[in-house]
């Protein structure tokens, strides 16, 4: 857990942190930023997020396709009143680049940020662009961490104002090698993350074996653990994310439910068809929110409903985590 | 890619020789230090190359961590992590960048459990890499490092 330095025990102070640290449930919502200049296309999906989440990640260049920057959409999240995670890729920056842009992130006013390698460029629409990973994600943790808890650079030259940020990290308990996997996470917690936001969890009970070791590890007091959910949209999301995916595992009995959803309703209605897949989705996406609060040490749930934010105040709503606790 | 060689599928005697030449360099070193360590590089390189080539495919980044990584090279892995695999590992073990290749640390993971002097080495923090001494000797860097000349 994060050293705190002040008598109010927090280490950063932002609403999130708060929020976990006063013994509430979590939930952090997902902002995929536009890929062109239009600010009205964040301001649009802020809508969906505003008293329905605690913080709301804002994604770097995900998939490796080039967005409007992580930064920037956070800057607008704020003057909007919302308080952003900006997400952090090792993939297009160097640690000079990445210390600077933090620098600046700070100063704007982001509290919280998440600590990540990145997709790699050739998921992306640039794959022929030079990948930089100057560092992994878990060296990034230690060297945000050096900059809040010793005011240094990573080079070891020290600076008047550090920057201080609620320091997350992703954890992946669905890839193999699936024994080494709670020790990762041991190495992110030691590294210097807060908090974790896993990959979207749909094998509820590979995700529990998995925070039974991490608690084996004695590493659910040392950080709080949000376990990531998606709601599915179609039919074709399901196959797509079951099939050609790394690293997600989705069961097939969520693959056939959202093929029965559809059941009873003729071909040719396809308005009905599409809102029951939608809300079958939206019920899986409860039931596992429903399921992952029970396992010890989960403590909040991150949702990243992927070009689908409208749904967010619907599955809060209805996995009954509404109002958000003011703090 | 060199991770299905059969060396390195049996990493005791990998591992016992990495513990031995680790003793004669450190033996060595005051007599390297008289020579300067340049100089002994410019002798030892060729010979650490080749071996290290044939049997780990390795990528001379001048920081080897083989002892703590199941004596498989991470610099392989195409984001170059130090510090174990991301996220993206297939579920038959295999890269998501390169999907015909074992992932680099599925193999480190297995081949660390069979080896009972370094293999839990693989729980400690890698430090950012020091991309200045790519190509230079790790055996010479090592003593480097115990001289503070190289930070880590």
């Amino acid at each position: 857990m994060a050293r705190t330095d002040n008598s109010s025990g927090l280490a950063v102070g932002s609403n999130l942190e708060k929020v976990l640290r006063a013994g509430h449930f979590a939930v952090t919502g997902e902002l995929g930023p536009p890929t062109s200049a239009d600010r009205s296309v964040v301001e649009e999906k802020a809508r969906y997020f505003r008293g329905t989440v605690d913080a709301i990640n804002v994604t770097d260049n995900q998939t490796a396709v080039v967005r409007m920057s992580s930064i920037s959409v956070a800057t607008v999240l704020l003057q909007l009143g919302l308080e952003p995670v900006v997400q952090m890729t090792a993939r297009d920056r160097n640690r000079i680049a990445i210390q600077s842009d933090l620098l600046g992130a700070a100063a704007l006013g982001v509290k919280n940020l998440l600590c990540l390698t990145g997709d790699y460029m050739t998921f992306g629409n640039h794959p022929t662009a030079k990948g930089v990973f100057d560092m992994d994600s878990l060296q990034m943790l230690s060297m945000v961490r050096d900059m809040r808890e010793k005011g240094v650079v990573q080079s070891g030259d020290e600076m008047d104002v550090p920057p201080r940020f609620f320091i997350g990290a992703a954890a992946n308990p669905f890839a193999p090698p699936y024994e080494f996997r709670p020790h990762r996470l041991a190495k992110k917690v030691k590294a210097g993350a807060d908090f974790i936001q896993t990959q979207i969890v749909y094998n509820v009970d590979r995700f529990a074996e998995y925070m039974e070791r991490a608690g084996d590890l004695g590493l659910l007091d040392d950080v709080f653990v949000l376990a990531g959910v998606t709601p599915i949209k179609s039919v074709g999301a399901a196959r797509y994310m079951a099939g050609q995916v790394p690293g997600l595992e989705v069961p097939d009995e969520i693959v056939q439910r959202m093929v029965d959803s559809g059941a009873g309703i003729p071909e040719e209605d396809k308005a009905a068809r599409r809102d029951a897949r939608r809300n079958e989705g939206i019920s899986i996406c409860v039931e596992i929110i429903q399921r992952v609060r029970e396992i010890p040490g989960v403590a909040g749930v991150h949702i990243m409903a992927i070009e689908w934010e409208e749904a967010v105040p619907t599955i809060v709503e209805r996995a009954g985590l509404l109002p958000r606790p003011s703090v | 890619m060199s991770s299905g060689s059969w060396v390195q599928n049996h990493p005791r005697p990998l591992e016992w020789l990495y513990h031995l030449a680790e003793s004669i360099f450190l033996r060595l070193d005051p007599l390297f230090r008289r020579i300067g360590y340049d100089r002994v590089e410019r002798l030892v390189s060729p010979a650490e190359d080749l071996f290290k080539k044939v049997i780990f495919d390795c990528h001379v980044c001048g920081q080897c961590v083989l002892h703590y990584t199941g004596m498989t090279c991470p610099m392989s892995c195409p984001k170059n992590l130090r510090n174990g695999p991301c996220g993206g590992v297939r579920a038959d073990g295999h890269c998501e960048v390169k999907p015909e290749e074992w992932c680099v640390w599925y193999r480190a993971w297995e081949r660390s459990r069979k080896m009972p002097r370094y293999g839990d080495e693989i729980f400690d923090l890698q430090p950012m890499h020091d991309w200045w001494h790519e190509e230079t000797s790790a055996w010479v860097n090592m003593l480097r490092e115990e001289h503070g000349e190289i930070q880590r």
